[in-house]
């Protein structure tokens, strides 16, 4: 098993015909993901080669579901745009929404979020975040493909290069699925989330936890592996000799409730049991060392 | 992106949020040819700068004709407070106050919504509030869709616990702040103090107000709010060549792609360097982000090359989007640009989409401050090596 997706997902792409959407559709194309339509307004109707084989462009994601039995989109739209695009995902029912778009304003995340939540039948992972790949089966969004093959660790990170590092120190072992959540202040699908997925997915044995500088998104994750996680779980935070950030004020400051630094984060994670590397190559080690004695 | 007072009263005040009449000034001169204009018997002189406790240090003078406001802003412009220099003041028709009060909106990160906090109990920091008397703090979740509406501004005043006289005035208030937040792209707006002034007005006396920087694609306007007076001029001049970049303390200048993996570099390049003499350390952060084109990747070398501290450099690079091929040739573009100009050694770790032409590119090029390394610590340690050797 995996988490979210695998080789059953029917994946559409928002934004396929523009050139980011285009390039990234060739190479989940290329992986093996069953990618069944496109969607550009306007564009209806038309159709985009990939390996010899022509993926149909719809106008919208309510077509595009009902010609294809899409489940999942991948959303390429520029940021001005994003918000239409989940709104119509979610409205159209789809199970899963991945938003690759980097520099999507806050509010409108903040509102599509309020949207699909409302709604409860769409899980959004991102924006500005790389996917995610169940390594043999699928791949949605931009995570390289062949940095690491199937195995039994669960990955969840917010940062990109991060996850592909992570990866690839770990591809002797290899992932049932790696999430990349992303870093903005609103996400739709968050390290908890995750977490709990990966608990449920009988084919996940460890779980890798990266985080970074800011916000307290570790320190909640931290609470939740105390209390729900009996699957072993090694935690990474990038940022021990980043300076400190710019604060947001003293609201923000009484709203996380904590310093946001790296140290935080690894003793919030270490108080919870978690083993918590310094670099990624020694938190490949923690694993390693915890696979092999399972 | 943070706001002066003076541009949050500016924002508040086209958004009908009740304000005083204030003025900005950058001279003495001018300070008190605007306490003239206003001509109230006592302004107020407000040290304008990004950081809070600007009472405490000093930075909010009364002043009660406009000789004594000139006197107070010499004292007060170029006045270091936490790090800012005092660049402007703004002169501020004094206030009759009957009540202080708080107010803010902001992005509740934890619960992905908005988070308003309001109390009765305003004027003092409201940190020592929030610890001391977290009952006096009243925080009511806003919802993303509707904003601050009648009856979410009549739960807030309510909660917050405000007299049945003043409810419906404060309610009207809060519904215009939430306005501003909404229609200005902010993640932050906060009131403190949010005042009830003598003859029973509800006036936001302060704002502090954050903008959110991925709205600016909408926001033309905002090009106004920049100000890069008090930066690093490395920091300025990446800025200006689109680079994410920050100035550290050391002497190993690091680039890489994706803010998360940078970050990871700069704790393996310290530690890399903990054990050698001089304890080499990262030099700065260069991010150079996603599908970095070469032109991008000889910039920030560029950038770094010419930081006086740096003794060795370490790209650090994991292609995604970003094209390892690009990367090399963004190295050897760079080196060729600044010929004999560079001279510090450059130690390269490339993995990736298309991480063999990469290296194969550099392996080619034979430039002898190039080193390739196969994995990320190898590198780091390299690159501490040829730093503290340099020394």
């Amino acid at each position: 098993m995996s988490i979210w997706l695998d080789q059953n997902s029917k994946v559409i792409v928002q934004g396929m015909t523009g050139s980011e959407g285009r390039k990234h559709t060739a190479r989940m194309v290329a992986y093996g993901t069953r990618i069944v339509g496109g969607v550009t307004p306007g564009k209806g109707g038309e159709s985009v080669t990939f390996e010899e084989q022509p993926v149909p462009v719809f106008n919208s994601v309510a077509e595009a579901k009902a010609a294809t039995g899409a489940n999942t989109s991948v959303v390429f739209v520029p940021g001005r745009f994003t918000k239409a695009a989940v709104i119509e995902a979610v409205d159209a029912g789809l199970d899963l929404v991945v938003v690759i778009t980097e520099g999507v304003p806050v509010k409108d995340t903040a509102e599509f979020f309020a949207y699909a939540r409302e709604k409860g039948t769409t899980r959004v992972i991102g924006p500005n975040c790389p996917g995610l790949i169940s390594p043999g089966k699928s791949n949605v969004g931009i995570i390289p493909p062949n940095i690491s093959g199937p195995g039994k660790i669960g990955l969840v990170s917010k940062s990109g290069t991060l996850t592909y590092q992570m990866m690839f120190e770990l591809r002797d072992i290899g992932f049932s699925t790696a999430v990349g959540i992303g870093g903005d202040p609103i996400i739709g699908t968050t390290h908890i989330d995750a977490l709990e997925a990966f608990e449920a997915d009988p084919e996940t044995v460890a779980v890798v936890l990266i985080g970074e500088i800011g916000g307290d998104a570790e320190e909640r994750a931290a609470d939740y592996i105390k209390a729900h996680m009996t699957k072993p779980v090694v935690g990474y935070v990038a940022g021990f000799t980043a300076p400190e950030g710019k604060t947001m004020g003293h609201a923000g400051a009484i709203v996380t409730g904590s310093a946001g630094t790296a140290q935080a984060k690894k003793e919030a994670l270490e108080a919870a049991g978690v083993q918590v590397g310094t670099t990624p190559s020694e938190t490949a080690r923690l694993m390693r060392e915890i696979v092999r004695g399972l | 992106m943070d706001l002066f007072e003076y541009q949050a009263r500016e924002l508040f005040e086209a958004h009908q949020v009740p304000v005083l009449r204030g003025i900005v000034a950058t001279t003495p001169q001018r300070a008190r040819e605007a306490a003239e204009a206003l001509g109230t018997p006592v302004v107020v002189v407000k040290a304008q700068v990004k950081t809070g406790g600007r009472g405490k240090a000093g930075g909010v003078k009364l002043a009660r004709s406009p000789q004594e406001a000139e006197e107070r802003a010499s004292e007060i412009l170029g006045m270091d407070i936490k790090g800012h220099r005092v660049e402007a003041v703004m002169i501020a028709e004094g206030a009759d106050i009957a009540e202080e009060y708080y107010f803010s909106l902001l992005l509740d990160r934890a619960n992905r919504s908005y988070l308003a906090m309001c109390s009765v109990e305003g004027g003092m920091d409201i940190e020592t509030l929030a610890v001391e008397r977290p009952d006096a703090l009243a925080r009511i979740e806003v919802d993303p869709l509707v904003g601050i509406d009648q009856a979410k501004a009549d739960e807030i005043v309510a909660a917050a616990g405000f007299a049945a006289a003043d409810r419906a005035e404060v309610a009207r208030v809060l519904m215009l702040l939430g306005n501003v937040y909404r229609e200005v792209d902010a993640t932050l707006v906060e009131v403190n103090p949010l005042v009830k002034t003598g003859d029973g007005r509800i006036v936001a006396l302060d704002g502090k107000v954050t903008l959110d920087g991925n709205a600016e694609i909408r926001h033309p306007e905002w090009s106004a709010y920049t100000d890069e007076t008090s930066d690093d001029p490395l920091e300025v001049r990446a800025r200006e060549k689109g680079l994410n970049y920050v100035k550290l303390d050391g002497s190993v200048g690091v680039i890489g792609n994706g803010a998360g993996l940078v970050m990871s570099t700069l704790d393996v390049v310290a530690k890399a360097g903990a054990d050698l003499p001089g304890s080499p350390s990262p030099a700065n952060f260069l991010d150079i982000g996603g599908g970095a084109s070469a032109e991008v990747m000889a910039n920030g070398l560029e950038i770094i090359l010419s930081d006086a501290q740096v003794r060795s450099v370490f790209v650090n690079v994991f292609g995604g989007i970003t094209a390892c091929s690009e990367v090399a040739r963004g190295i050897i573009d760079a080196l060729a640009i600044l010929g004999d100009k560079a001279t510090k050694p450059i130690v390269v770790r490339l993995d990736g989409n298309a991480v063999e032409i990469g290296r194969h590119m550099l392996t080619e090029a034979a430039h002898p401050l190039i080193t390739l390394e196969e994995t990320m610590d190898a590198a780091a340690r390299r690159a501490a090596e040829l730093a503290a050797a340099a020394e």
